[in-house]
């Protein structure tokens, strides 16, 4: 890879979208406060009945499956070898890393016992059946591939301002050498947890609501998260191509939105024939809140992008592939509420679940976050992708 | 340049090395039951609702903030509690099982099974059955993530959402430290008056709720609650109507961990898929490390 080809933009920070940014990490912040000094309790609407609620459907399940593009283009261009899409890896890099930390970071809240977090890692409490020990270890293990695969781009930043000296050219040097072990390792880890991930609610087959509930929720989980990983590209380096004012990287993205048609259809047809063969699609008509979100889900979250992202006038429009990638990358977050909320029926509920404002708030805050991370770091880092007319 | 239908060919036969769980001859952790488990047998036909147990189980277990005054009202038929995170065990009143009889009362609490669905979840092994029939909680492992919760198919561990500390998942104990180890029964179980709750050995207990069937058809329905379902658990269940149609949720004779596990084993089988997955994918990287052709 060439040397310049990245850099940090220098953008300024101080946009009107960055101080709304900070105010909604501040109302989260306050909300955050009072759960650590009074408890879940306080800030949520979980219950003897709903254990898990947003945090888990959104916070966790979600932002595992819409960081799915680090290793979907880390196995596109390294493994697979389609090196023209190089460009789109650091900003999907990136955006893994800061999506697994921030899933970190909201598990903090979620967790009863959260300065227990370091347990799973204590062979003496390993427990080899638990399905979500295997999620944890993978996820834990994927964070800290992610943080080793960032390294080189924080080197080359500190190495462009003389900085780290010697010490530094060497661990770089090294690192580049053994780098491929951790590429390849961070796909297999990445295949082992998002499937794992839909393993979770087998367990609990008799509170699931039967269109969600199939012993191939692991699979469907690693096919739609596999199916996700490039529209979440798409969607990203549109929203920042316009946030930046650079022009829109349509020459990459047209050809990566026909590849993820493919994953797209396939999931569906995964999804449909499994639905079929259960003879589940009954529920579907039935007057029921699950049966609203799962057409949600299905036909303009699923189908309809599947069949946009098919067409070639919709590949080279910036504005239809974006509505396009964010239907779907929509549909895979409902897809994920759905399964740990929506679809949760506890025997003795007394009323259904709806999160609390504390809830909305914190998972908010996630994001916001998240997104300035992703800003500070696009701004000092090289990340974004150099141009070709600044090349010239 | 690589063709596009081998490499989406070659990253589908990756994908799928990764999900395929070799189910056929996975290595099943089935609880082996141990033939001499304690058990408790609840006759529901005996029970007349009077809430001692529901007193001593708090007593017993050091629940707190209660009297025993407040274990007196009647049970309101209209109404079902749960457990929760200060009472371990509740009594609900239904209208009557049998035609002519009087109103039933049906005690609920954690059923002990022989293969928990809380005890597979749990990421840290904060859960554990014991060889001698209680599932036992360790406080000091929990991270509280509470999947134990959204397992059990009985909905029974509850949480101490209050707590910002250290909440607890709180459940009966079986009351395995205070009373089963020193050769006491459980507290409720000591306390029944009207000998509605039988302790003894799972197996016995089987043996005997059968008896009572066999001798009074009349009285019973021809079901022993517990006995298989969900794999079989520690309390069980006869009455005058079937429990489903009083409180107990119809479930399955299969224990919930046998769904997960066999995937979970499947995928980490003597390491093999993963191991399969990194070669298929180095060999991958290997070959097409020249391919792609030129950058831009």
């Amino acid at each position: 890879m060439s040397e310049q080809a990245s850099r940090p933009l220098f953008y300024p920070l101080r946009t009107p979208g960055m101080w709304i940014n900070l105010a909604i990490i501040a109302f989260g912040l306050f909300f955050a406060a009072k759960r650590f000094i009074f408890g879940i309790g306080s800030v949520t609407n979980l219950s003897d009945q709903y254990p898990w609620g947003l945090w888990i459907g959104f916070d966790v399940a979600t932002g595992v499956a819409l960081a799915a593009g680090g290793f979907t283009s880390a196995a596109l261009v390294e493994i697979f070898g389609q090196k023209r899409f190089h460009h789109l890896l650091r900003p999907a890099l990136l955006t893994a890393a800061l999506g697994y930390t921030f899933v970190a970071l909201g598990l903090l809240a979620d967790l009863g016992r959260y300065w227990a977090i370091w347990h799973p890692m204590m062979p003496s409490m390993w427990q080899g059946n638990s399905v979500l020990f295997e999620v944890g270890i993978c996820v834990m293990c994927y964070l800290t591939v992610l943080y080793v695969e960032f390294a080189p781009i924080v080197f080359e930043r500190l190495k462009e301002k003389g900085l780290g000296g010697k010490v530094l050219t060497w661990i770089d040097s090294v690192l580049a050498k053994f780098l491929f072990l951790f590429i390849i390792a961070g796909v297999v880890l990445s295949c082992l947890h998002q499937s794992s991930l839909g393993n979770l609610m087998v367990i609990a087959p008799s509170k699931m609501h039967p269109l969600w509930y199939t012993r191939l929720m692991p699979m469907l989980f690693l096919m739609s998260a596999i199916a996700v990983g490039f529209p979440m590209i798409i969607f990203e380096s549109l929203l920042a191509s316009r946030g930046f004012k650079r022009p829109y990287e349509m020459h990459l993205l047209g050809p990566l939105s026909k590849i993820a048609a493919g994953f797209i259809a396939l999931y569906a047809i995964f999804k449909i024939g499994d639905l079929t063969l259960r003879n589940a699609w009954p529920y579907a008509f039935e007057a029921s809140y699950q049966a609203a979100f799962f057409w949600i889900e299905m036909l303009p979250c699923l189908i309809l992008p599947a069949f946009l992202m098919g067409m070639r006038r919709v590949r080279q429009s910036p504005r239809w592939l974006f509505i396009a990638a964010a239907l779907y990358v929509f549909g895979v977050m409902l897809n994920r509420i759905n399964v740990f909320v929506i679809a949760y029926r506890p025997p003795y509920a007394e009323r259904a679940y709806v999160p609390a404002l504390g809830e909305f708030a914190i998972t908010a805050a996630l994001i916001a976050g998240l997104v300035l991370c992703y800003r500070l770091i696009v701004t000092y880092l090289p990340v974004m992708p150099v141009l070709e007319e600044e090349n010239r | 340049m690589l063709n596009r239908r081998h490499f989406l060919k070659s990253l589908g036969i990756g994908a799928m090395a990764g999900l395929i769980p070799k189910t056929s001859n996975s290595s099943s952790t089935a609880h082996e039951s141990n033939p001499d488990a304690w058990g408790v047998l609840v006759d529901v036909s005996y029970c007349v609702g009077c809430r001692k147990c529901e007193w001593a189980c708090h007593e017993s277990n050091e629940l707190g903030g209660a009297q025993m005054s407040d274990f007196e009202n009647a049970i309101n038929i209209d109404e079902t509690r749960r457990p929760d995170s200060k009472n371990y065990t509740v009594v609900n009143g239904y209208e009557a099982c049998t035609v002519g009889s009087r109103d039933c009362f049906v005690k609920v609490q954690c059923m002990h099974c022989l293969d928990p669905a809380c005890v597979s979840a749990c990421i840290v092994g904060a859960l554990e059955k014991n060889p001698e029939g209680p599932v036992s909680y360790d406080a000091d492992k929990c991270i509280g993530c509470r999947y134990c919760m959204v397992a059990c198919p009985f909905q029974i561990p509850a949480y101490e959402y209050d707590d910002a500390l250290a909440p607890r998942v709180m459940k009966c104990t079986f009351c395995f430290e205070q009373n089963l180890k020193v050769g006491k029964r459980p507290a409720c179980v000591e306390i029944c008056p009207e000998g509605a709750l039988r302790f003894g050995k799972r197996e016995d207990l089987i043996h005997y709720a059968h008896s009572r069937i066999e001798k009074h058809p009349d009285r019973y329905y021809p079901e022993v609650y517990g006995e298989h379902t969900v794999g079989g658990t520690s309390w069980l269940y006869i009455a005058g109507g079937s429990m489903v149609e009083h409180g107990l949720p119809d479930l399955p004779d299969q224990a919930p961990p046998r769904l997960t596990e066999v995937v979970q084993h499947g995928i980490f089988k003597n390491w093999v898929p993963p191991l399969a997955l990194y070669a298929f994918l180095g060999g991958a990287m290997m070959v097409n490390r020249n391919g792609g052709g030129e950058d831009e």
